[in-house]
């Protein structure tokens, strides 16, 4: 019962694995066996909510924690299903696999939540990781030039290098402690056996969710995959890797390496490079989602300067910042599965007149990037007013001064895609038809954003309090 | 707490601010444009009646906060929903509330396309700017300030004129990029204050360096909605091309957030600082007043006249603030008020004539008071009104502010009257054309003369014109309890810094 969750989601990998040995596999199996299995997900996280255990020799934990991040990884993996259910980018052949990979990444990134040994940690990071480089190709070749090889190849070869740094980091916390348990690690360390290798060996492993999250200088794969990959790809990629780098950096950052102020000048320089890289680069962007992907650089930045308060309170608002950024890219990834015809890829100007040609999705759009934006009262203000605060409460004047200026040199382009969703004529574009439970979907979107904007208090709390249970 | 008197029983102000939120939800699923019409007419009617019993409740004696509400809200940081009522505010809020129904009558005709999302943004604006003015929080302040900026900057872009996208993208830039800082500035202010509750960060011994940063932060925020000289240039774009109700609202009711935040933050949590930063903000007043004066007088376009009029009136407002005495503060409120009514009058009388020239060109609206005596008639007064004409409203405005520069600095006052002599140039100007014309008169004849629902949209504003005007009385005493308490304070404030200062000598 306590690892539900990740049963359920082997249970679907198998029934996929099986659906793709037909000779002619049926899209129509493919899909509603991953929606179910999808679906289940979540309820299973929701089952298995209270439940508290150590597995493995104690090398896999099941506490509120993991259990806060499998929810809602469940949540965003059933809604991500939904959103992109047409998998229009996607020929019908491999949509089997496709699902399958899907679902064994997601196994990858629940199990990653829930590991505190070093070994769990890197197989669930590489199970998540390996099934997502499989789904980056799997798009059908419409340009002819196969962009999606290349970003295939780009997101693989970025992504195995970091993760190197990342092994390369644990060796040196081995070696440094002569063990791989995490709890023992801190508890060593935390006698005061320290030296400057630690830093290094935390810095290298942290430089593996960096990559993750996207943040400068462990960004360069974003533009390109984020362009390359189909749409349903994308909107996977923007979303639920962030729960688990999320959930890692704030393991991580509780080791005590003996040099935090040193640690926090360089993750506030991080921030603060990803915020001013990823706003000025998505000023001038004309793919709607390689401007998604600069913001979320821009995001990871912010995301940082939760973290670098290096307390619970910090953690816990970090953690309610990543859950809005998602629920937010949701929303917006949701009108760009459904707007694009075939699965192929927009530019900011093929949103013409959405508002004329579908208002539920126009308003979704809008309330998303507003989201996005910062602007009151969805949950992205909130987020980024805790953020700001708890930042400014450790001292960080300037930081957080530059952290402003950069929420207004983002609105600009956020507000040039709400400006021609609404007020540029379509043309001749043709109004957009989408199914009724995707127009609920994105109701539920923009009610979500909203609620978790204007009440967050309990969020933020429960959060709060599940961080300071971490050892 | 002790500064608030908890309103027991119905909690008015939250109705008052959430009735138009929940019309606007019901607008999301009966889309009709008659429906939207009459819902938003009855909504806002609703909103304005209701809140006349502000009025009756509120006791001008006091300078408490009343009809206060708290709930906790997010106790983790110290934010807790508070509102509460002054005499600072309650004018702007009886303002708000008692336009927006003119605004939905002022666009019944105007508005053919998408109405029902039209209201839904104009009752979503109201709920934000009632929030603005009673908002005793600062978070919640800044979520109603900021929220603001989306309906609004939808009225301009969807709406709008020929220009509306570069007008509404300037806007919506502009305020926010003032409001960033503002933000950091909260959040400091929260740190050294340890709540959010706004009266608790008033006159808090804060140290000057914090102070000038903390009111930069916030001067930069008010000063562009104001919108003070340098900042201004946004205003004539959006004017132009937002529709008669956007227009109405802009000028009544957004640009007093400026000036009462300024009133409201600036003087209580930063008094060193304002003190010390008083005498450039003054010049940079009387710059606007006489350069807003100028600018009007070169106009063709209607619109951007009475936009730069209102950079010139607004002038006067802020020069009436930082004058930092009785006579000023309260004329500066009155002002406030009486740009609201006049400005506000004289938009729709422009819009009327948009509605059937179909320009707003000064030239094509020549002699149009041959066809249209009624029509003239309400533009004279509101005109006159407009350069303070002895009997109407802005005549006791500007007199008390007047009053109050030459009681601060004479020659202050003096470079202030040419922009009451250049309003009158340009209003006077304006009138002339429009009531006489010249010898060049474009063919008129088909113009019909106003009908009953702009004869019933124009009187109460020119009810108030001349109840201001000849009555100000009941008006100043509703404002003197707070504003003499805010002065006294800062008073106190001068003369225990100086107290200080001769002790640590």
């Amino acid at each position: 019962m306590v690892i539900l969750p990740e049963l359920v989601l082997v249970a679907g990998a198998l029934a996929l694995f099986l659906v793709s040995l037909g000779k002619t596999p049926s899209e129509q199996t493919a899909k509603s066996v991953a929606m179910f299995f999808g679906l289940a997900t979540f309820v299973a996280t929701l089952l298995a909510f209270q439940s508290q255990a150590s597995l493995f020799y104690g090398a896999y934990a099941v506490d509120q924690y993991s259990q806060l991040f499998k929810a809602m990884i469940g949540f965003s993996l059933a809604l991500l299903l939904i959103l992109g259910q047409n998998l229009k980018g996607i020929s019908p052949s491999v949509r089997p696999e496709y699902y399958l990979f899907l679902l064994l990444s997601v196994l990858g990134l629940m199990m990653l939540v829930s590991s505190v040994e070093l070994i769990a940690i890197f197989i669930s990071l590489e199970l998540s990781s390996f099934a997502l480089y499989l789904l980056v190709p799997m798009r059908d070749d419409r340009t002819g030039i196969r962009v999606q090889m290349e970003a295939g190849m780009k997101y693989i070869f970025f992504g195995v290098m970091a993760t190197g740094f990342m092994l390369y980091g644990m060796s040196l916390l081995f070696g440094l402690t002569g063990t791989t348990y995490l709890k023992d690690i801190l508890a060593f360390l935390a006698q005061g056996n320290l030296q400057p290798a630690v830093v290094v060996a935390v810095l290298l492993v942290l430089a593996g969710f960096f990559y993750k999250l996207a943040v400068f200088p462990l960004h360069f794969w974003v533009p390109d995959v984020y362009q390359g990959a189909s749409n349903e790809t994308t909107a996977f990629i923007a979303t639920l890797p962030k729960f688990g780098a999320v959930a890692l950096l704030i393991r991580f950052l509780t080791v005590p390496t003996g040099q935090s102020s040193f640690l926090v000048e360089l993750m506030a320089v991080l921030a603060l490079c990803s915020m001013f890289y990823g706003n000025l680069s998505a000023l001038v962007q004309k793919d709607i989602k390689r401007m998604l992907g600069f913001s979320g650089i821009a995001h990871a930045g912010f995301v940082l300067l939760g973290l670098l308060s290096l307390n619970p309170d910090g953690y816990g608002v970090a953690i309610y910042y990543i859950a809005g950024y998602v629920l937010m890219n949701l929303a917006c990834f949701l009108v760009i599965s459904n707007v694009s015809q075939q699965g192929e890829n927009l530019r900011i100007e093929d949103f013409s007149g959405l508002y004329q040609r579908q208002p539920v999705l126009a308003f979704v759009l809008a309330v998303g990037l507003f989201g996005l934006a910062g602007i009151p009262p969805f949950v992205g203000f909130m987020g980024k007013f805790m953020i700001l605060t708890t930042a400014l409460r450790a001292d960080h004047l300037v930081v957080v001064c530059l952290a402003a200026i950069n929420t207004a040199i983002a609105i600009y382009y956020y507000l040039s895609v709400v400006k021609v969703a609404y007020t540029v004529d379509p043309g001749g574009s043709p109004a957009v038809k989408v199914h009724p439970a995707i127009q609920l979907t994105g109701v539920v979107l923009v009610v979500a954003i909203t609620l978790l904007g204007a009440l967050p208090a309990k969020f933020v709390d429960f959060a709060s309090t599940v961080v300071q249970t971490l050892p | 707490m002790d500064l608030l008197l908890i309103k027991e029983g119905f909690p008015l102000l939250s109705f008052l601010i959430f009735l138009p939120l929940a019309g606007a939800v019901v607008l999301l699923f009966y889309h009709g444009a008659a429906f939207a019409r009459l819902w938003a007419l009855f909504v806002t009617s609703l909103t304005a009646v209701c809140s006349l019993p502000l009025l009756t409740g509120f006791d001008p004696a006091s300078a408490k906060y009343q009809f206060a509400e708290v709930h906790a809200w997010i106790p983790r940081f110290h934010i807790n929903y508070i509102v509460g009522m002054d005499g600072i505010s309650i004018l702007l809020v009886l303002l708000t509330t008692l336009i927006m129904p003119f605004c939905v009558l002022a666009s019944w005709k105007y508005i053919q396309q998408r109405v029902a999302p039209f209201m839904f943004c104009l009752l979503v604006m109201e709920t934000s700017m009632i929030g603005v003015f009673v908002a005793l929080d600062f978070v919640l302040f800044y979520i109603f300030w900021e929220f603001m900026l989306i309906p609004m900057y939808l009225l301009i872009a969807i709406w709008g004129g020929p220009r509306k996208v570069y007008a509404s993208i300037k806007f919506f830039l502009y305020t926010l990029a003032g409001s960033v800082l503002l933000l950091v500035a909260i959040i400091a202010l929260y740190l050294k204050s340890g709540s959010f509750f706004i009266p608790e960060m008033m006159w808090q011994p804060y140290s000057l360096t914090f102070q000038v940063l903390v009111f930069l932060a916030f001067f930069l925020a008010f000063a562009i909605k104001v919108p003070m000289f340098p900042f201004h240039t946004w205003l004539p774009a959006a004017h132009v091309e937002a529709p008669t109700a956007g227009s109405v609202i802009l000028a009544s009711v957004l640009l007093k957030m400026g000036t009462y935040g300024m009133l409201r933050f600036c003087l209580p949590i930063t008094p060193d600082a304002t003190m010390l930063l008083a005498q450039p903000i003054l010049w940079l007043s009387i710059a606007g007043i006489i350069y807003g004066g100028f600018t009007a007088l070169a106009q063709q376009d209607m619109k951007k006249l009475i936009a730069y009029s209102s950079v010139g009136h607004m002038g006067f407002v802020t020069l009436g603030i930082f004058v930092l005495n009785t006579r000023g503060v309260e004329g500066a409120m009155l002002q406030m008020i009486n740009h609201g009514v006049t400005t506000g009058a004289l938009f729709l009388c422009v819009g009327m004539i948009y509605e059937r020239t179909h320009s707003r060109e000064l030239a094509l609206a020549t002699g149009v008071g041959r066809y249209m005596p009624w029509f003239v008639t309400f533009l004279a007064f509101f005109s006159l009104s407009s350069f303070g004409f002895p009997g109407t409203n802005s005549f006791i405005g500007e007199f008390l502010v007047l009053a109050g520069t030459f009681e601060h600095n004479i020659i202050l006052a003096l470079a202030a009257i040419p922009g009451a002599v250049l309003a009158a140039a340009y209003m006077l100007r304006m009138l002339q054309k429009i009531v006489w014309g010249g010898t060049a008169n474009p063919d008129q004849s088909y113009l019909t003369d106003l009908g009953v629902r702009e004869i019933a949209v124009l009187t109460p504003f020119l009810l108030f014109v001349f109840w201001i005007g000849l009555g100000p009385q009941p008006f100043l005493d509703l404002m003197h309890g707070s504003v003499s308490h805010l002065l006294e304070q800062l008073h106190h404030w001068q003369q225990h810094q100086q107290v200080a200062a001769v002790l640590w000598h």
